[in-house]
Parts: structure tokens; C-alpha cells; sequence
């Protein structure tokens, strides 16, 4: 079943004023209920912009956006979507509101006007899932870069987000911050199997998603899976875009004249093959 | 000073009779006390005062350094004040030296002033100490209620005080850094004179604020995204209950304040 529908997206900041840009333009994308879809592309590229659109932060100037059959356009919708689409920013410090983690993961059930005896047992649950259950009582500048993403993330689960959309939440975070967050987004597809929308500039992160789309220019440039994307190490390079260090390692192994299989996109994979070489 | 040592709004967890009071009782009872402090102007009304304060202090377990601690900040305050009333108020000389007099009244009076601004200090930030901000803000929001009607935005201000507090740790830390850089490219922010001195703050205070700007931006858009949409509607996860150990507290604070008026009336 399709999660969000994109037809004919088109953005416009500052419309009809001097400095008018376009953002988006025709954008048409789909995302099914249960897919993890990453969406990569350079600074500028418009993936931010396309990721506020799916709940309703942003509304298009042209095209349609529909969540779960509900057009984002439409002002009746607005809580319902963005009780469905939850969102995880790129600075930790500032999506965090309240003064205590397990008051802060409470704020968006809180708003939707859950009764308190519920609301108590969705923390619970959440804080179990993120795996921070120890840190209930915290104040969250004690916190590591990690550790407060992970309370992002709670804070939407805890509204029974059925999608969950992450906007380079790992940008500001070190190695094992993002390792954090990774395995927690990773292990809410699988076992959860909640919708995963991750916008990133790290190809290594990407590579962990059934889909990848590319964004160049307000423009939808190229769509697949990982292997089929990322193999394609000229084109992406052509867009200012790494590849993730496996594939560049076995093409330039291949330009050296050692055979090695095409598909190869992470390190096991680029292990296993070298492994097999005679 | 570190920018650290600031205890202000700081929180120290525990489970101590003080700590599991209502929060609205712990601002009402404050209220009060502060009235009474004002009132009071007898010597061994302040004795007790004074004992019942230390009394709290210790059954709230937060150690003592640390409520000292509260009062550095505002030690020049204090210092100042209980010169002013020391060499100012007028009555029979004690000590005179070049243009300075010092009269029994004023030395009386000045440490009567320094005890109720200490009281004050350390009674509110007893508070802070014990209780949680959000405890306090939702305390807050809860007694300004009845005054909604008269145009009042309770729920505004309450959540206004919790984005503060959130933020006051980040920005401390955010000052620190800005601080850090520009005194790693030069910058002098210890010596010269005043005006030199308030001058190098400057620099600080620009990327301050502009980075306050769009931490708020970010953090619109962030409660937007998590449903957001003022107080109609909104439900808490921790609803506020008037409890027995409430009822505890205020008859033991009646007993004292009476006790207190006492002393007060009979001139002791």
C-alpha cells in the first residue's frame, strides 16, 4: 500500500518576490508502507525541502502530496498527517523541548490530547525500543549526540508514527553516535517495520536502504536499489556525490585488472569477493 | 568564574519529603514565607526563621556546599546592601572615622537586610533545587489557571519557562565555546576598564543571540512537526495531585508561622 504519494511536486521559496527559487520541480516519487528509502543528494539539491513536504511543514506551490490518502494541502488534515509522519532533525539540541527525557519523548502524545495513564506507558514502550531506558530521569544536555537523537526518535514513536523521517540525522553526530543511530533506525524497519525515509550525504548509510533516490537539483535524477545506484561510480561522481568506500575500492581494484563482481556495495560484500579471488 | 558554576535552575534529583511535595504547595508555601520574612523584624523571630530554614534544607538532602554556592552570585548584592544600611541609616553613633558613621541602628538593620535577602536566596532556590523545572513551570501554569479569564496566556508562559530552562545549559555551553574561540584569536575579556570590559563582550554576545535565533527557528519547526498547537487539548503525563504529605506541610508551616507571629507580636 502506498504510505505517500508525490505527483507533479513543485516548491517555491520567496514566490513572486526577486530572489524567487525553485527548490523542488516535478517531483514525483511513492514510498509503500514498510520501505526504507533513502534519499541522497548534494547541499541544495532540495532533498531538506522534499522532506518537510511529506508532513505538511512545507506545503507545494504546484503538484500533490497525499499521506495515507490524505492530500497535505488540505488544513484537515495537518494533525492526523503529522501524527503519521513523524520527523528527526539534524541538530539534536534543538528539536529537544522539554527539560527531562521522559518529558520530552511525553510532549507530542501530550499534544494530541492522550490520556496521562497511556501516555506513561507509551514512554515506556518507546524509550525500550530506542534503547534508553536508563536514561528516563535525564536532563537531555547530559546527554551524548547519540543518545539525544535516539530521544528524537522516541519522542516519534511515541505518537504511533507509522513513518518515520530523518533529515541527515546523523550529520552532527561522531562515529559512534551515528552507529547508534543507525542500528536504532535499522532495528525499528526490521522489527517494527515502520516506513523509513532517510535523507543523507553519507553513501555508507544509505547502502542500508531497499531504495535509493537521487537528487540533483530540485530533480528526482535516478531511483534503485543500492546496488544499482551506487555501482554506477562515474555518474554519481559526475554529481558530487561519494560512493561508499567498498565500491570505490573494488572499481579501482577492477581498473587495475583484478575481476571483480559489479554488484559489491558494502565492506562484507567487497570482504567475501576478495576472499574468493584466486 | 566558570559559567558552569551558575546553579540557578538547576535541578537536584531526589526522593526526600521536600521533593515529593506538590509543586504548588512548594510555591505556595514560598509565598508565604517570603511574606513572613518581610513581616518579621524581631531578633528571635529571625532565630527561627532562620532555624526552620536550615531544618528544610537538611530534610531536602541537597548538600549544603551547594546551597552556599547559590548565594555567590549574588554576594556584591548582598555586600552592597548591608554597606548602604550600615554607614546610611541614621540613629546614635557607634564608630565614626573620616566621613563615615556607624550607628547601632544601622549595623541592626544591615544585618537584618543581608538575613532576609540570604533567607530569600536560599528558600527559592531550595525550590529549584527540589524541583524539577517542568515540575515547576507545570506548577506554575496550574495556579495562574484562574487568571486566564482575565486574557492571562498561563499556558504560554509556562511553556516559555520550559523552553528557557531547556536552553539555559545549551546557551551556558554555547557561551563557553564562542568565548574559547575568540579568546584563542586574542580577545582580552579580563583586564581594562569598564566600559573596555563590557565593550569585549560584544563579540560574545553576537554569535549568542544569532545562534538563539535559529535554535528557536529549529525548534518551531520541530513542535510543529510533533503536533504542536498551543494548550486547547492537551493532556499532561504527569497530573498534579494534591496528596496527604501536602496537607503535612501546611499544617507544619501554620504551626511555625504562628509560632513566629508569637515571637514577633511579644517584641522578642
Amino acid at each position: 500500500m502506498e504510505l505517500i504519494q508525490v505527483e507533479h511536486l513543485s516548491h517555491l521559496y520567496h514566490k513572486d518576490m526577486d530572489h524567487e527559487y525553485k527548490a523542488l520541480d516535478d517531483i514525483n516519487l511513492t514510498v509503500q508502507e514498510g520501505e526504507f528509502v533513502a534519499i541522497i543528494g548534494t547541499n541544495g539539491s532540495g532533498k531538506s525541502t522534499l522532506a518537510k513536504h511529506f508532513n505538511a511543514l512545507l506545503l507545494p506551490t504546484s503538484g500533490i502530496c497525499r499521506v495515507a490518502g490524505m492530500e497535505t494541502s488540505s488544513e484537515a488534515n495537518l494533525w492526523k498527517i503529522r501524527q503519521h509522519i513523524g520527523m528527526v532533525f539534524q541538530n539534536p539540541d534543538n528539536q529537544i523541548v522539554a527539560t527531562l527525557v521522559e518529558e520530552d519523548i511525553a510532549f507530542g502524545p501530550e499534544n494530541l490530547g492522550v490520556p496521562s495513564e497511556e501516555i506513561k506507558k507509551r514512554v515506556t514502550e518507546a524509550l525500550q525500543v530506542v534503547g534508553m531506558e536508563k536514561y528516563r530521569k535525564f536532563a537531555p544536555h547530559l546527554l551524548s549526540g547519540g543518545q539525544k537523537q535516539r530521544v528524537a526518535i522516541a519522542g516519534a514513536l511515541a505518537m504511533h508514527t507509522r513513518c518515520l523521517v530523518l533529515d541527515e540525522p546523523t550529520a552532527m553526530l561522531d562515529p559512534i553516535g551515528r552507529a547508534e543511530v543507525m542500528a536504532t533506525v535499522k532495528n525499528l524497519h526490521e522489527e517494527a517495520g515502520i516506513t523509513i525515509i532517510y535523507i543523507t550525504h553519507f553513501m555508507e548509510e544509505a547502502v542500508m536502504a531497499d531504495r535509493v533516490v537521487v537528487m540533483k537539483e530540485g530533480q528526482i535524477c535516478d531511483q534503485g536499489t543500492p546496488t544499482e545506484i551506487f555501482t554506477q561510480v562515474e555518474k554519481l561522481k559526475k554529481l558530487g556525490l561519494e560512493v561508499p568506500l567498498a565500491t570505490e575500492v573494488a572499481a579501482k581494484l577492477r581498473e587495475r585488472g583484478i575481476s571483480l563482481p559489479p554488484y559489491i556495495i558494502t565492506n562484507e560484500e567487497l570482504a567475501v569477493c576478495l576472499c574468493q579471488l584466486k | 568564574m566558570m559559567l558552569t558554576d551558575i546553579t540557578i535552575g538547576q535541578y537536584f534529583p531526589g526522593n526526600s519529603f521536600i521533593h515529593r511535595l506538590d509543586p504548588r504547595t512548594k510555591v505556595i508555601v514560598l509565598l508565604l514565607l517570603i511574606v513572613a520574612i518581610f513581616l518579621l523584624d524581631t531578633p528571635w523571630a529571625y532565630v527561627g526563621l532562620c532555624g526552620f530554614t536550615f531544618l528544610i534544607i537538611r530534610v531536602s538532602g541537597v548538600p549544603l556546599n551547594m546551597m552556599i554556592k547559590s548565594l555567590k552570585p549574588l554576594f556584591w548584592i548582598l555586600l552592597f546592601t548591608f554597606l548602604i544600611h550600615l554607614f546610611t541609616t541614621q540613629g546614635d553613633i557607634i564608630w565614626q572615622g573620616w566621613i563615615f558613621s556607624i550607628t547601632g541602628q544601622g549595623l541592626k538593620q544591615g544585618v537584618f537586610i543581608s538575613i532576609r535577602l540570604v533567607l530569600l536566596i536560599l528558600l527559592s532556590s531550595l525550590l529549584t533545587f527540589t524541583t524539577s523545572p517542568i515540575a515547576l513551570t507545570d506548577a506554575l501554569e496550574n495556579l495562574m489557571n484562574p487568571f486566564k479569564r482575565l486574557g492571562l496566556p498561563a499556558h504560554e508562559l509556562a511553556m516559555m519557562m520550559t523552553i528557557a530552562l531547556r536552553f539555559i545549559p545549551t546557551l551556558l555551553e554555547e557561551t563557553d565555546k564562542i568565548m574559547k574561540a575568540q579568546k584563542s584569536r586574542g580577545a582580552d575579556f579580563s583586564s581594562g576598564n569598564i566600559v573596555k570590559r563590557l565593550k569585549s563582550l560584544i563579540p560574545i554576545l553576537v554569535p549568542l543571540f544569532i545562534g538563539a535565533f535559529r535554535r528557536a527557528d529549529e525548534l518551531a519547526i520541530a513542535m510543529e512537526a510533533r503536533c504542536y498547537r498551543g494548550g486547547a487539548n492537551r493532556t499532561r503525563m504527569k497530573v498534579l495531585k494534591i496528596d496527604r504529605i501536602d496537607y503535612v506541610a501546611y499544617s507544619f508551616l501554620a504551626v511555625v508561622l504562628v509560632g513566629l507571629s508569637v515571637l514577633k507580636c511579644s517584641g522578642l
